[in-house]
């Protein structure tokens, strides 16, 4: 449990003791009106948090990689998660993302949603996007047909046979285009672009997917400065409209676009905070400098 | 950031063939249906330009396996998923088609009797169950996709549900079409055991060893090799053919942005195995026998060799591939049949190893080295 699930858990106990209103109900310590629908597949967060995961364990082969790691992330938050190698950083995107099974524990999107009853197409399209720590485009398609495979519309087989750009998408794929500042090169094959543009192909296909949650693994790694600090613009514009979780290892970066750090080590959260109060804490000191 | 960004021309989708693609199409389409028989019927046989029965019949067979080497294009070239198992679907085909002219030899075989020759000799009194709709064409029609259609379907589901992949399926795809080679190999099952089908008479009653034909069943080859040309190119130049070549370049990657490989995988292995079905029905006919042996190690890989001549993920390259592995094949086991295997293993070791996008790429790197790359990569026709 998070230092800050506590307060909030203590502030819904000292609202229930309060005396409700007739004609409301109590959620997620606000009030609410009794209709509110809970619609299958829809993320629900009148609760404050789009990602939820808590006491989660994973073991491989004896070693535990996440050990009772709890963690959320609030609708349009930015989270920077750092950590030195073996952390477990890339697990975790692993459980978020189906990709591993945890041992214990729950993980939800949303208060509905519980990520481990799905696979990883179904939540991909829930609205969860991940971009991997290598970049990770088809090397054979154009960047046109990277981004238009990871268009968010039905993917079923049916409908990708018959499947055509409407208008409103072929001005969503042109403006993702502008944002990753691939536009002059729609029609070069992926596996040609250089590592920095092969990165922003990989965050156009997030975007395209329309994601609630983004998952960025390293996502400036092998960028220029200049890329770099593009990068970081265009994080700081996806704020707000989608919630982030960025794995970094470069301090710059985090520093330009923190709000708030979670460093892990061995596999559970060492410590929380701005970056100016992860890096004064002595454990962290402790953990990058050895003893 | 979007509005003051300047309009932008996106590619439009890419025509099913190109302008020359089309002619080229049209151009086989001729040859096939009018110059072919022309030459065979019509010219007389002391004629330079006279196409013998023997050449009909050679083209004929290696149309059937040019339709192979495509499905295997399809699965192999676009998907990345190498099946060691598509001697079994021709053969299937094959053995369906096979069953219906066992038919069809009706009491003209040699014990007189309305059972197939082989049954007779069995001591059997009545048909198995299995060759109850063996006496309908149209059922025959149908059970020539819908059993190789039914077994790749089956396989598939469990091998793709369980994320087999690479060398593990390959070497699965083998052993079922070596199983399935025993079991057909075995007299009690039906098939004719290790002499299979052969001796056929007529097919829809009419005589099958005419010129005439002959030159049908050549002319239905090759519209049938043309109209799977066709829809392939459909199939890879929608979107479902770029999520398959996604699959076979970046899987997980396919998985996140939301699809599920299944259906997708599941689809085109059955596809392709229903079209390698057609080409054993077709070829059948034409060389007048079916034997387990056609479900031989030897033939699955043979389909993927021709496959990888011709170019991978190049439609027109395995239908190339077949003509000329297979013309190099008939010329060769003439002329030095000793040397035929080696050849083939040097042929295959020498296009991995220099030519590892087959013949076509090696016409494109010399032939259009300048095109661009939208054209280089979705190829003409011929």
């Amino acid at each position: 449990m998070t230092p800050d699930l506590m307060e909030e858990g203590a502030r819904r106990i000292a609202a229930k003791a309060a005396p409700v209103a007739p004609g409301q109900t109590e959620s997620g310590g606000r009030a609410a009106g009794f209709s509110r629908i809970a619609t299958p597949g829809e993320v629900d967060i009148t609760h404050g948090r789009i990602l939820y995961l808590e006491d989660v364990n994973v073991s491989f082969d004896g070693f535990k990689a996440i050990n009772n790691l709890s963690l959320d992330i609030a609708p349009g938050e930015l989270r920077c998660i750092i950590g030195p190698n073996g952390a477990g950083k890339t697990t975790m995107m692993d459980i978020i993302t189906g990709k591993t099974r945890p041992d214990s524990g729950t993980v939800y999107f949303g208060s509905t949603i519980d990520l481990l009853r799905h696979s990883e197409p179904e939540i991909a399209s829930l609205g969860i996007g991940r971009k991997f720590q290598k970049p990770t485009v088809f090397e054979q398609l154009t960047v046109f047909e990277n981004l238009e495979l990871a268009l968010k519309t039905h993917k079923g087989v049916s409908s990708s046979l018959f499947f055509k750009l409407d208008s409103a998408q072929s001005d969503r794929l042109a403006e993702i285009l502008h944002t990753i500042h691939l536009a002059g090169s729609v029609a070069r094959m992926a596996g040609n672009l250089s590592h920095g543009q092969k990165q922003w192909l990989e965050i156009g296909m997030l975007l395209m997917q329309d994601p609630k949650l983004l998952l960025l693994d390293e996502p400036v790694a092998g960028m220029t400065d200049d890329e770099t600090a593009r990068t970081a613009e265009l994080f700081l514009t996806l704020k707000g409209k989608h919630s982030l979780m960025v794995v970094e290892h470069d301090m710059g970066f985090i520093r330009t676009i923190s709000e708030i750090v979670t460093v892990l080590c061995d596999g559970s959260v060492l410590a929380q905070g701005t970056l100016d109060q992860v890096q004064a804490d002595e454990r962290v000191i402790e953990v990058y400098l050895g003893r | 950031m979007t509005t003051s960004t300047p309009s932008l021309q996106l590619p439009a989708p890419a025509p099913l063939l190109t302008r020359t693609g089309w002619s080229a199409f049209i151009v086989a389409l001729i040859v096939v249906c009018a110059l072919a028989p022309l030459l065979n019927l019509v010219v007389p046989a002391g004629s330079v330009f006279h196409m013998s029965d023997y050449a009909v019949a050679l083209l004929g067979k290696i149309m059937c396996y040019a339709i192979c080497a495509l499905a295997m294009d399809l699965i192999w070239g676009y998907t990345g998923i190498l099946s060691l198992g598509h001697g079994l679907f021709f053969a299937l085909g094959g053995y369906v088609m096979g069953m219906y002219l066992m038919r069809q030899i009706g009491r003209d075989g040699n014990y007189k009797s309305e059972l197939p020759d082989f049954m007779v000799f069995l001591d059997w009194k009545e048909l198995p169950w299995h060759w109850m709709l063996s006496d309908s064409f149209l059922a025959t029609l149908i059970l020539v996709v819908a059993v190789p259609g039914l077994v790749a379907f089956v396989f598939g589901y469990f091998a793709f549900r369980s994320r087999i992949k690479g060398v593990y399926f390959s070497i699965i795809t083998q052993a079922m079409t070596y199983a399935a080679m025993l079991l057909f190999f075995r007299n009690e099952t039906g098939f004719g055991g290790n002499n299979g089908f052969t001796d056929f008479k007529r097919i829809l009653g009419q005589p099958i060893a005419t010129q005439n034909m002959r030159m049908l069943l050549f002319v239905l080859t090759g519209l049938t090799l043309l109209g799977f040309f066709l829809m392939a190119r459909w199939l890879v130049r929608s979107k479902f053919g770029r999520v398959l070549q996604a699959v076979r370049d970046a899987e997980t990657r396919v998985m996140f942005s939301g699809y599920s490989p299944l259906p997708y995988k599941l689809t085109i292995w059955t596809i392709s195995a229903m079209m390698c079905g057609v080409a054993g029905a077709l070829y059948v006919p034409q060389v007048g026998i079916i034997n387990p042996g056609e479900m031989s190690a030897a033939n699955s890989i043979e389909i993927a060799v021709w496959a990888a001549v011709g170019g991978r993920a190049t439609l027109i390259g395995p239908i190339v591939g077949a003509f000329i592995v297979n013309g190099a094949k008939s010329w060769l086991t003439v002329t030095a049949p000793e040397f035929w295997l080696y050849f083939l293993g040097a042929l295959f070791i020498a296009v991995t190893l220099f030519l590892p996008n087959g013949v076509v790429g090696l016409v494109k790197k010399f032939g259009f080295g300048s095109k661009n790359k939208s054209d280089d990569k979705k190829g003409g026709t011929q």
